[in-house]
Order: structure tokens, then C-alpha cells, then sequence
């Protein structure tokens, strides 16, 4: 160190000062380059099917350069969203998100542009279907998302495990059973019975969740109050799915775990709930040794309901608001959705893209050749309305009901879990 | 290194007093300001990562603040109030607790016995040594998502083999015990190795003269693990345990994969492990309640501050008590 110039290791110490304090500093955020170009970013979790069509659109749009930005798990995805959106910036110019998390966005929306002023002027709300484009709203009317896709509800069961039990087997003759929850519990116990106490459901929160959705009102009323104690709907769904738990119909799997796939696998269950976007999740856990069992029919009980879908958003600190909900606009126009249901499989929330014909022959080969584009087509249809959903809306169904019908299924007494429902959700909505 | 610092030689240079020469100055402001730049980054990146999140968390936890709130309110100490009569809290205080005294007491003991074994006249003894610390390099995801494919209740190898044993299943998911045990099992899988190669590390460095005066005057060779190698290993094992004591009480990946619900932070179908850093993530990301999750840290800083120090005094008597005065 002596040898070492004075002048050079004070130097030497200052570089390391300085490398230390600017390592911290980094925003790679967007924005116009010198050449009159503008840049956007788009940001996506799992699959949108936007590869090629963002590719399209540059090429309609010399001057526009897009940066996507794709994120493979839901949740993170969101909380980063969240995170960013209090920090102020770092989000992208386009930012999908998820139907179940739309009412965090909603709580949030002051920090959302309304599409119908800065959108083109073109975009109708007669492009997508009433509910969808409804809930795409926040509480003052203004629209914060554009409809991507959705999830219209249908019921997928083994045929070869009710032919077994003696019920009816056939996409026709299974409608009756599954017409209303009453005639569905109804068949659930008679399966019991007729195979010697094997269960009928796979997971119980994915009936009692649908059960819930299909209420006129949710957890929350439009003032965000909490319902639970009030609402007679979400008590009788819960006596309901705890009764079919307690008379042996539940397979006990939590939805999505991996003993839920090892239970597709070993056929431990007969039906499960089916959003359009199932299909291939039930074709990828049953595998290709089950090929051919399973059979999904246009039918749901009580009619039908929503499960998944998302909405593209343009926050307000995007640089390029007007381009941004251009963008957002071209994209969920039907044409392009078709395209990424091409690619993708989300099925459409537009209008016209339900009643093109490439959508209604669509067939799906797993299911025995099931015509799965005119069924959810028909299906999305039988939805009248969009629940509104309030702040937690989300929070209570993950952290609260769920873990309680859990608790159910592990022995607890479904009073006592009960109890464990109101008591959650009152922590939850303040 | 030398701290002696070289004087100008003044006797060659006719004295000029109205002004040091450039060279001059830079070289004095070397001598003053060097030794402190040299420390800085370390100051500089501690106070950046460590000081001040802490003392902001503070400020935080002062506040009802939730995430993207444009002016928080500020509320004093409810926060800490609210949450000492919260039994979630308290529910995840005794989780944690105890998945910490689960896998931090029998992994320092069978820490020791390994290092014990591993100084022992082995051959390869290289390959015994990276294959303790094999499960350390592994990736704590893996590990994880692997362990709770083994403990799942309905398909899970653990249960299957208690089967096979003509044993009952166990309901790894809603027996608190059993799911704090899993999950002890985990922290215990990956860090029992390290552990014991810091012991055997500090264990060989032990001066042999002691041993062989002992073995003169005819000391058996527990008598001498107990006399001698574990008061010797005294700082060492403060060290461990002191470390794993933060580690411990800050177990968050392994409960948060162990939950069948993916990506769950509740810690089962009634927070049966739900740890404290679940609870505070689950507050800060999933409840937008930036101010009870600040809350929370600093409880949980404290604790293990207590906690460690509350070691520290236990490992030093009990080291003392069992043999030499240092």
C-alpha cells in the first residue's frame, strides 16, 4: 500500500464510494427515443396469446416500438402491480389484469385513466358482452379496463366413472343432474352410495365459489359494506357445500396442489368445475392415459356464471396514455381475440367473436370430439349480470372460506368454521 | 499493514510558508480522509439496506398506512397496541417459537456430534465433508415444493411408508404439531450440515496438548468431548447458535410452500404454521396494510434480539459450567 500513490488510492477510494451508492439507482421505464419513435410497454402474466399480434401492430405502426413484459405467475404479478402503483411509477403503459384482483384495481381507480375519454373514440360498449364490459367499470362509471377474455362456467365430469355408478353418462342425459345444486348434491349422494363412498367433487371451495358468484350480492354490497351475516345467500351455500363435505362427496383436495393432480391422475374424483380455460389444466393433470374419460357438458347449476377473464388498463402514469389505450384497444378488438384464442385458447369476451365459425367448430379431441366453442359460447351467454365486487373481495375467498372449508374437510365442525368466516372477514373489511 | 505515516521530508525542501504545494495537500488529505473512505462502503451499503429500512419501518408502523394511500394517518402506537390483543398474532408468535426450537436444538446438537464424527480418522474424508453440505446447495424452493410432496396427507411418501410400517397416517396439514414438525424437518434437512462444518472447522483448530495431557492422565474420550472440545468450542457455538436463532425465527419459504393452497401465506386451514414473516407478508401484500406489517417487523426484531441475546447468556453458562476456567 505504501508504494501505492497518494493520490491514486484516495481515488481508488472514491470510486468504490461512488460504485457503491450508484449500484442502487436503475429505472428502465419507457419513454420517446430521439428518433420521434414512441415506445410503449405492455405487461402480461402467464399466457395472452399477444406474442404475434404485438408484432402485427408494430408493423401497422412504424413509429410505435412495444415492449412486453410477461410475468409466469399470477399472484406475484399483482402484488407487483400493487407495489408499483403506490410507488408511482414502474408500471408498464398497458397492464392486464385479472379479473380477481380487479377490485384491489377498482379500490385504487383515481390512479387509472377512464378509457372512454382517452380511448378511441370507435371502442363501443356493444364490442364485448353487458357483464363484462360492466364490471371492467370502477364505482363513478368510469371505465379503467378494457375486456380481454373470460371464463363462462361449465361442468366437466368422467363419464366412465358415472356409467359405473349408474347414473347417466351421455352430454344430454347428464343435464338434468346438473340443471340446479340441489339436483347435483342429489346425484352426488346417490354416486356416493352406488360406488361405496367414493367422493363426487374434487375441491370444495370451487363449487362454493361459484355457488357465491352466482349471488346477486357478494361479500360486499356497492356501499363495500361487508354482507356475510346479512346476506342469506352465502350462509345457505355454505350449508350446503359443508353438508355434501360431511356426507363423504368431497375428495378433500385443495385446488391446484399437487395431490389435486395426482388425484386427476388416479380418477378420485367424478366432476369438477370447468371454466373454459379447465380444459387444458384437466388435460395436462389427468394425463394422456385418461384420454377420453373425461366429458364436459353446457351445463352449470342454477345457470351460469364467470370464472377468470381479465382487462387491459392504462394506469395514469403511463407516458403515452393516448397510444397506450390505442394499443389496448386494437387488442381486445374481436378479431385479435380470436387470434389469441387461436393461439392461446382465452376464450373472447366480444361479441362478435363469439358468433364467428372458426370459435363455434372449435372441438376438443381430450373431451371425445365435445364441441367446446359453441358450448361456452352458449354458456358465457346464460350470464345475466356481473356481482359486484368490493375491496377484499378476493382476500376473503383465498384467506377466509377457503382455508375454512379446508378446516371442514379436516374435521372441524362446519359451525365452528363458520364462526372462523365471519371472524376473518370482519378483520379483513374494517 | 502499517499505520505509520511517511513525513514530507522537510529538510530538502526550502520552507515555503505561504502555501503547501498541491502534492502536499493531497497527500495530507490522504492520510486524514483515506482510512474513512476505505470503511465507507460498508457504512455507506449497511445504512442503505439495514439502518435505514429499519428506522423507517419504525416510522411506518407509527401510521395507517396502506399501500398507495396518498396521505396516511398518523396514529401513534396503535398499531402495537392493535396487534398485541391480536390472537393471529400471538398465534403465529408460539408458531414460530416452536418450528424455531423443532429444528434450531436438534440441529445444533447433531451439528456437534457430526463435526464430533467427521474429525474422527475417516477416509475420503473430503467426501464426507461436501456430503454434509450438499442439502445446503440445493435450492430452498426445490427443497421445499419436494418436502411437501413427501408430507402431503393423501399421497404424500411419508404417509405411505407409516402405512407400510402399520402405522396411521398423519395429517401433516391440519395437526399443528405435525405440520410444525414437517416443516422443522425442512430448516433441519438444510442447515444441519453447515452447521457442522463450522463446528468442525473450530474443532480442529482446538490445540492438541490439552488432549494429550488429558489422555496422560487417563480421560476416556467422552470425558474428553465434554471437558474439553465443547468448553473450547464455546465462541464457536455462540456463533451457531446465535445465527440460527435469526435464521430460525425468520422461517418464511419453507411454510409458505409447505401450504397445499399454492401460493398461501395463510400457514394452513387455520394458520396452524403460520409464521410471523408470513403473517407480515400476508399483512403488508395481500392485506395493503403497510403500517400493521412495519408493526409486526419490529416486534419480530425484537423478539429475536431477545431471543439471541437470551442464547448468548444460556451457551455461555452452560459452555462454563461443564469444564475449564477460561
Amino acid at each position: 500500500m505504501r508504494h501505492l500513490h497518494k493520490g491514486v488510492s484516495f481515488a481508488i477510494g472514491l470510486a468504490v464510494l461512488g460504485a457503491s451508492l450508484t449500484a442502487c439507482g436503475d429505472d428502465g421505464s419507457s419513454g420517446s427515443s430521439g428518433t420521434g419513435q414512441i415506445e410503449l410497454s405492455i405487461g402480461t402474466f402467464t399466457e395472452f396469446g399477444y406474442e404475434n399480434l404485438l408484432t402485427e401492430y408494430e408493423q401497422l405502426h412504424p413509429n410505435i416500438k412495444i415492449t412486453h413484459h410477461k410475468t409466469g405467475e399470477g399472484g406475484p404479478y399483482h402484488q407487483n402491480l400493487i407495489t408499483k402503483l403506490a410507488a408511482g411509477n414502474g408500471l408498464e403503459d398497458v397492464v392486464a389484469v385479472e379479473e380477481g384482483h380487479f377490485s384491489d384495481i377498482i379500490d385504487k381507480s383515481s390512479k387509472f385513466n377512464d378509457l372512454t375519454e382517452i380511448g378511441p373514440k370507435d371502442v363501443t360498449p356493444d364490442r364485448w358482452l353487458d357483464w363484462k364490459y360492466e364490471a371492467g367499470k370502477d364505482k363513478d362509471g368510469r371505465l379503467i379496463g378494457y375486456g380481454t377474455d373470460i371464463g363462462p362456467l361449465a361442468l366437466c365430469y368422467r363419464k366412465d366413472l358415472l356409467q359405473a355408478a349408474g347414473l347417466p353418462s351421455d352430454p344430454e342425459g347428464v343435464k338434468s343432474l346438473f340443471a340446479t345444486w340441489d339436483s347435483y348434491f342429489a346425484a352426488g349422494d346417490q354416486y356416493v352410495a352406488h360406488t361405496g363412498g367414493k367422493p363426487w367433487f374434487d375441491a370444495s371451495s370451487q363449487l362454493y365459489n361459484s355457488m357465491v358468484n352466482q349471488l346477486d350480492t357478494g361479500y360486499l354490497d356497492r356501499d363495500d359494506k361487508l354482507t356475510i351475516e346479512s346476506n342469506p345467500g352465502i350462509k345457505a351455500a355454505w350449508d350446503r357445500i359443508t353438508g355434501a363435505i360431511q356426507r363423504g362427496q368431497s375428495a378433500k383436495l385443495i385446488a391446484f396442489s399437487n395431490e389435486w393432480k395426482t388425484g386427476f391422475q388416479q380418477g378420485s374424483f367424478a366432476t369438477t368445475v370447468c371454466p373454459s380455460w379447465m380444459l387444458g389444466v384437466v388435460e395436462e393433470n389427468a394425463g394422456p392415459g385418461n384420454a377420453g374419460k373425461w366429458a364436459v357438458t353446457d351445463a352449470f347449476p342454477n345457470g351460469g356464471g364467470n370464472w377468470g377473464g381479465s382487462y387491459l388498463t392504462v394506469p395514469k402514469q403511463s407516458r403515452h396514455p393516448k397510444e397506450a389505450a390505442e394499443l389496448a384497444a386494437w387488442l381486445t378488438a374481436p378479431e385479435q381475440q380470436l387470434k389469441a384464442f387461436q393461439a392461446r385458447g382465452n376464450f373472447p369476451s366480444q361479441v362478435q367473436a363469439l358468433t364467428s365459425p372458426q370459435l363455434l367448430q372449435q372441438t376438443e379431441p381430450y373431451f371425445g370430439d365435445a364441441p367446446v366453442g359453441r358450448l361456452y359460447a352458449d354458456q358465457a351467454k346464460k350470464v345475466t349480470h356481473a356481482q359486484y365486487k368490493g375491496p377484499g373481495d378476493g382476500q376473503i375467498q383465498e384467506n377466509v372460506t377457503s382455508p375454512a372449508l379446508q378446516a371442514v374437510e379436516q374435521g372441524t365442525p362446519p359451525d365452528q368454521a363458520w364462526q372462523q368466516v365471519v371472524d376473518g372477514a370482519k378483520k379483513i373489511v374494517k | 499493514m502499517t499505520t505509520v505515516v511517511e513525513k514530507p521530508p522537510r529538510q530538502e525542501v526550502p520552507p515555503e510558508p505561504a502555501k503547501p504545494s498541491w502534492r502536499h495537500r493531497l497527500s495530507r488529505w490522504d492520510v486524514k480522509f483515506s482510512p474513512y473512505l476505505y470503511i465507507a462502503p460498508f457504512f455507506v451499503v449497511f445504512g442503505l439496506t439495514g439502518l435505514f429500512p429499519l428506522l423507517y419501518t419504525a416510522y411506518v408502523s407509527l401510521f395507517d398506512w396502506e399501500i398507495g394511500d396518498d396521505d396516511p394517518k398518523f396514529i401513534g402506537l396503535e398499531n402495537f397496541a392493535t396487534l398485541l390483543g391480536d390472537p393471529q398474532f400471538w398465534n403465529a408468535v408460539v408458531n414460530t417459537v416452536s418450528i424455531f426450537l423443532l429444528s434450531s436444538v436438534p440441529q445444533v446438537i447433531i451439528a456437534v456430534l457430526l463435526a464430533a464424527l467427521l474429525s474422527l480418522r475417516l477416509r475420503f474424508p473430503a467426501g464426507w465433508r461436501v456430503g454434509i453440505l450438499l442439502p445446503y446447495s440445493a435450492s430452498l424452493v426445490a427443497l421445499g415444493i419436494i418436502f411437501a410432496n413427501l408430507f402431503g396427507p393423501r399421497f404424500g411418501l411419508v404417509n405411505a411408508l407409516l402405512e407400510t410400517l402399520g402405522l396411521d397416517r398423519v395429517e401433516w396439514q391440519a395437526n399443528r404439531f405435525a405440520s410444525h414438525l414437517a416443516v422443522a424437518t425442512m430448516v433441519n434437512w438444510r442447515w444441519t450440515g453447515y452447521n457442522a462444518l463450522i463446528v468442525l472447522a473450530a474443532m480442529q483448530a482446538l490445540p492438541r496438548d490439552v488432549y494429550e495431557a488429558a489422555v496422560v492422565d487417563g480421560a476416556g474420550a467422552v470425558r474428553r468431548f465434554f471437558s474439553i472440545t465443547l468448553p473450547m468450542l464455546r465462541p464457536t457455538l455462540i456463533f451457531v447458535v446465535v445465527t440460527s436463532t435469526i435464521g430460525g425465527l425468520q422461517i418464511f419459504t419453507e411454510p409458505k410452500l409447505f401450504d397445499a393452497m399454492p401460493g398461501s401465506n395463510n400457514g394452513g386451514s387455520q394458520h396452524q404454521f403460520q409464521t410471523l414473516t408470513l403473517y407480515l407478508y400476508q399483512s403488508a401484500f395481500e392485506g395493503f396494510d403497510l403500517g400493521y406489517a412495519s408493526a409486526i417487523a419490529w416486534l419480530l426484531f425484537l423478539l429475536i434480539v431477545l431471543i439471541a441475546l437470551a442464547n448468548f447468556l444460556i451457551t455461555r453458562r452452560l459452555a462454563a459450567t461443564t469444564g475449564l476456567k477460561r
